[in-house]
């Protein structure tokens, strides 16, 4: 189908953009990548009365290395991500994930902040931003303030985001030198929706939050798995542990079930996903 | 509704037209300036078929409006070869049977051009990933992925 009519503008700042999302709110809608918002413009899903392009707008698009985090300006396409030797480097576990976004074609053009501004519970972007424990930053006429991924993703498709906000950069926290790490998910076809996905992270140099385990497409929202997390953290990781720690996890979410999958298909699916990742970390030269 | 005044390079020449705002460019390429090579399939995103090269960079025209490529460069299957010459890659599809009814054969192509473009020693397994936007029904992928990797030496600059 083609999308209903709507005004176009293309605001050059970021102040511009923040003054029209103030002035139409909900009626407007942010367009960057647009690989998600216009598909479902496309099949009506959403008719915008106003779409605020913001591709030329000026500093949204930058990779900036600092001393232990990563800066992503909102601009930041998934193939800039995926090819970008300061994230291979000091963000592995987000090149690795990039690569089951999508397709070549979508990777060259959507982007990160849109995907989590969109908040699908399937996407892997915001399961990195939850385990990285990365920093969003919004912007609107108001001011700027600061918001963790644990506070910014609230349900499907439902942010932390006003509609006079715009979502302008995230600041994720890097790997330490003794960060093991693993990412998997599983969908039907290449690029398709994750029916469900585990990332785990275990730091032992982050004394407060060592051990991190990370599911997404299984409910709501991507979310920690603390059931796991605590026999871990409790027991170390052994060939002896990881099948304890998998088994508990029905308790952490409330599985979603959907036409690609079952609640008990899911919930057996991450209880392997994790107990693969778990088992990947091993093999990867894990030691504490 | 707003209509916009846009300038774009689409296939080396310069063209200026006005456009509805919600004018996609896929419908702009096919209904505007008659580019049929350009095949429109599912309209959102998933097929593949009307990917075209913007910016050097292969995107799905059903997921851009016309409005968004003001100033920008567009390449669509029309310009991949000049006259009655086919270029090498259009020539490996022959050569191998890469096509059957063609109607994802511009996606794959534009999509094979700007990936070799950047990659012209890809892996076989690279570029079952790449292709994997673009569903073929006809032909399964072999002879397909066969063809690109037949064509990627052309693509490798002589130092």
């Amino acid at each position: 189908m083609k999308p209903a009519s709507f005004d176009y503008f293309k605001p050059t700042t970021l102040e511009e953009a923040a003054v029209l999302l103030s002035k139409y709110g909900e009626d407007a809608k942010i367009l960057a990548g647009g690989q998600t918002l216009v598909p479902m413009m496309n099949f009506r899903l959403v008719t915008p009365q106003m779409l605020v392009d913001i591709n030329d707008v000026e500093g949204l698009n930058f990779i900036e290395q600092r001393d232990d985090a990563v800066r992503l300006g909102a601009l930041v396409r998934w193939c800039e991500i995926e090819t970008s030797p300061v994230i291979a480097k000091i963000h592995p576990l987000l090149s690795e994930a990039v690569k089951s976004i999508a397709h070549y074609q979508i990777r060259n053009r959507g982007t990160w902040a849109g995907s989590c501004a969109h908040a699908d519970p399937a996407a892997e972007f915001p399961a990195v931003a939850l385990i990285s424990n990365a920093k969003f930053s919004l912007f609107s006429t108001r001011g700027r303030r600061l918001v963790s991924a644990a506070d910014f993703f609230l349900g499907p498709l439902t942010t932390a985001l006003d509609a006079d906000e715009i979502l302008v950069d995230v600041e994720i926290p890097c790997h330490g030198c003794n960060c093991f790490w693993a990412f998997e998910e599983f969908a039907l076809r290449t690029g398709d929706f994750a029916i469900a996905g585990v990332a785990v992270m275990i730091d032992h140099d982050n004394r407060e939050d060592p051990v991190r385990f990370v599911a997404f497409g299984i409910g709501d929202k991507a979310c920690r798995l603390p059931t796991a997390e605590l026999v871990i953290a409790k027991l170390g990781l052994t060939d002896k542990t990881i099948h304890e720690a998998a088994a508990g996890i029905g308790n952490d979410f409330e599985v979603r079930a959907d036409i690609h999958a079952s609640a008990e298909y899911r919930l057996a699916l991450t209880k392997v996903l994790l107990e693969r990742s778990m088992n990947r970390v091993l093999a990867s030269g894990y030691h504490r | 509704m707003s209509v916009h005044r846009i300038i774009s390079t689409i296939n080396g020449k310069a063209v200026e037209r006005e456009v509805e705002a919600r004018l996609t460019l896929a419908d702009f390429l096919r209904h505007e300036l008659r580019l049929t090579g350009t095949h429109l399939g599912c309209e959102h995103g998933v097929c593949g078929a009307c990917t075209v090269i913007v910016e050097q960079k292969a995107v799905r025209s059903c997921l851009l409006f016309a409005v968004q490529v003001d100033g920008k460069d567009v390449n669509t299957v029309e310009a991949l070869s000049t006259g009655d010459d086919l270029s090498p890659l259009q020539r490996a599809f022959q050569k191998h049977h890469a096509l059957q009814c063609g109607f994802c054969t511009p996606g794959i192509l534009n999509t094979a051009h700007a990936f070799l473009k950047d990659n012209p020693e890809p892996m076989a397994d690279r570029v079952r990933d790449v292709i994997s936007g673009n569903i073929c029904r006809c032909t399964g992928y072999v002879r397909i992925i066969n063809a690109i990797l037949d064509a990627a030496p052309s693509y490798r600059k002589i130092t």
